[in-house]
């Protein structure tokens, strides 16, 4: 009888501890997805300053400039994560044909406004890129130990599912053609 | 990842194991102290006490004092927005706190990371390393040095660096009690002076070895896990190699502080058991065979 009931004992533990780690894990998702937010919202308010300090020198990019603007507001209408991978990837593209036909320009090259502009989308657009690496990372981990044996039992009974990684179909990942 | 991990669990269990250690040393100088005092309770009582507003004071006040006694000041954001990005970028990477950027007046390439925990780090660079390297390379050095901090590396380097402070400083005072004071009624043996003496001598030695140990291997599995966050070894590497042709020398780092480098401050010609980090070489050959 006894030893019974440190077998029980054991097993009580033992998924006490499983299911703390998973909690631990499911929260660290939550937290690198909230950071890649934190991200995409900079980068969403800061566009529309890029807009207004580039548009009265480059009067003969309206598409380059109007591509930009759509990809913001797909990105604002996304509603899930994969959306939300194919709108910021379409952002991406967007700003870089930007910066690329706006070396044609020699006056905003030159325009102090614009180069911090510039910097600071640089710069978002490295930390959407690095977050998005821990997400992933942290999704991967996270997925794996839920399939993991005995793991997979308690994650099926308590409800605990597959989280999708950020990222975009093949096809998208190429590098973007710059039209002049 | 794992491996990652277990060294972190390493490391916050190390700094425990390296105070006990000196903590034995610190004592045995405690009882030369009394020996020559002719109480030796009351020279353990003195070195202990003597050890733990050190260590405390050292310990609470470590990082600020690293920062000072190397000229660093903290940058603002508009000096080298393209640094704070990075750094940001880096910490974003690792899933750590955006750490505190400072700056080193200096033409040396060079750079560190301290603090305590990955909560609240500082990392310093020199204005030359900024200048000097490219996007990628000074991608590498950071991520390099957001490695010591999340590994809590910086913890135990500090730890080291304060008690290795305690113990020259014990030493020293020892060496003085000895020479000025105590001199006249000595009703010491002879044979334990001697014995005290010498341990008097090798215990910076000692001091010394132990920051060593815990520094070296550290510089390769900070290269590679900064390597894991930017997923471009070659950024180090050819970091590395501008850090190794670059003949300025850094002011303010000495023998206390060297260890916390990315490469060693203090140039020396001679590759030897003593030195703080791995040939650089070496480890620019192991990042381009990643």
């Amino acid at each position: 009888m006894n030893y019974w009931l440190i077998g029980l004992g054991v097993v009580v533990l033992l998924i006490i501890f499983l299911y703390n780690a998973l909690i631990r894990l499911k929260n660290q998702v939550g937290n690198a997805w909230a950071q890649i937010d934190v991200q995409l919202k900079r980068r969403y308010d800061l566009i529309p300053n890029l807009v207004k300090a580039v548009k009265g020198y480059m009067k003969h990019e309206k598409t380059v400039l109007e591509n930009v603007t759509k990809a913001r507001t797909s990105l604002m209408q996304a509603g899930n994560i994969h959306d939300k991978a194919e709108a910021d990837n379409m952002l991406t593209g967007a700003l870089k044909s930007l910066f690329a036909v706006s070396e044609n320009y020699p006056d905003l090259k030159a325009s102090q406004n614009f180069l911090q502009l510039q910097e600071e989308l640089v710069g978002t657009e490295n930390k959407i890129a690095y977050s998005r690496q821990y997400y992933n990372d942290i999704v991967m981990k996270f997925n794996i130990k839920i399939e993991k044996f005995p793991n997979n039992i308690l994650a099926k009974t308590l409800g605990f599912s597959q989280k999708e990684l950020f990222e975009t179909n093949g096809k998208e990942r190429e590098p973007v053609k710059v039209e002049l | 990842m794992k491996v990652l991990q277990d060294e972190v669990r390493q490391n916050i269990w190390k700094s425990y194991f390296i105070m006990v250690f000196f903590v034995l040393i610190i004592s045995f100088l405690g009882f030369i102290i009394g020996y020559i005092l002719n109480s030796q309770l009351f020279g353990f009582l003195l070195a202990l006490f003597i050890a733990l507003i050190y260590s405390a004071i050292a310990y609470n006040t470590g990082e600020s004092m690293v920062l000072r006694m190397t000229n660093a000041k903290p940058l603002a954001k508009h000096d080298f927005p393209f640094v704070w990005h990075t750094v940001e970028a880096l910490s974003l990477a690792a899933g750590i706190p955006k750490p505190e950027v400072y700056i080193i007046e200096s033409d040396a390439l060079n750079a560190f990371a301290t603090g305590k925990k990955p909560e609240k780090s500082y990392i310093a660079l020199t204005t030359g390393i900024i200048k000097k390297l490219k996007r990628q390379e000074l991608e590498g050095v950071i991520a390099h040095e957001i490695s010591h901090i999340k590994n809590y590396d910086i913890r135990v380097m500090l730890i080291t660096a304060v008690m290795s402070g305690i113990i020259v400083f014990l030493s020293q005072m020892i060496f003085r009690i000895a020479i000025f004071g105590g001199g006249r009624n000595r009703k010491t043996h002879p044979a334990i002076l001697i014995v005290g003496l010498i341990f008097i001598i090798l215990s910076p030695v000692f001091a010394q070895m132990i920051k060593l140990a815990v520094s070296r291997r550290r510089e390769y599995l900070a290269d590679s896990s900064g390597a894991v966050l930017t997923r471009y070894p070659p950024g180090l590497a050819d970091a590395l190699e501008k850090i190794k042709e670059d003949s300025h020398v850094l002011k303010g780092a000495n023998g206390a502080t060297s260890h916390l480098f990315i490469s060693n401050p203090i140039k020396k010609k001679a590759k030897s058991l003593f030195s703080t980090h791995p040939p650089i070489d070496d480890r620019i050959k192991r990042l381009r065979e990643m």
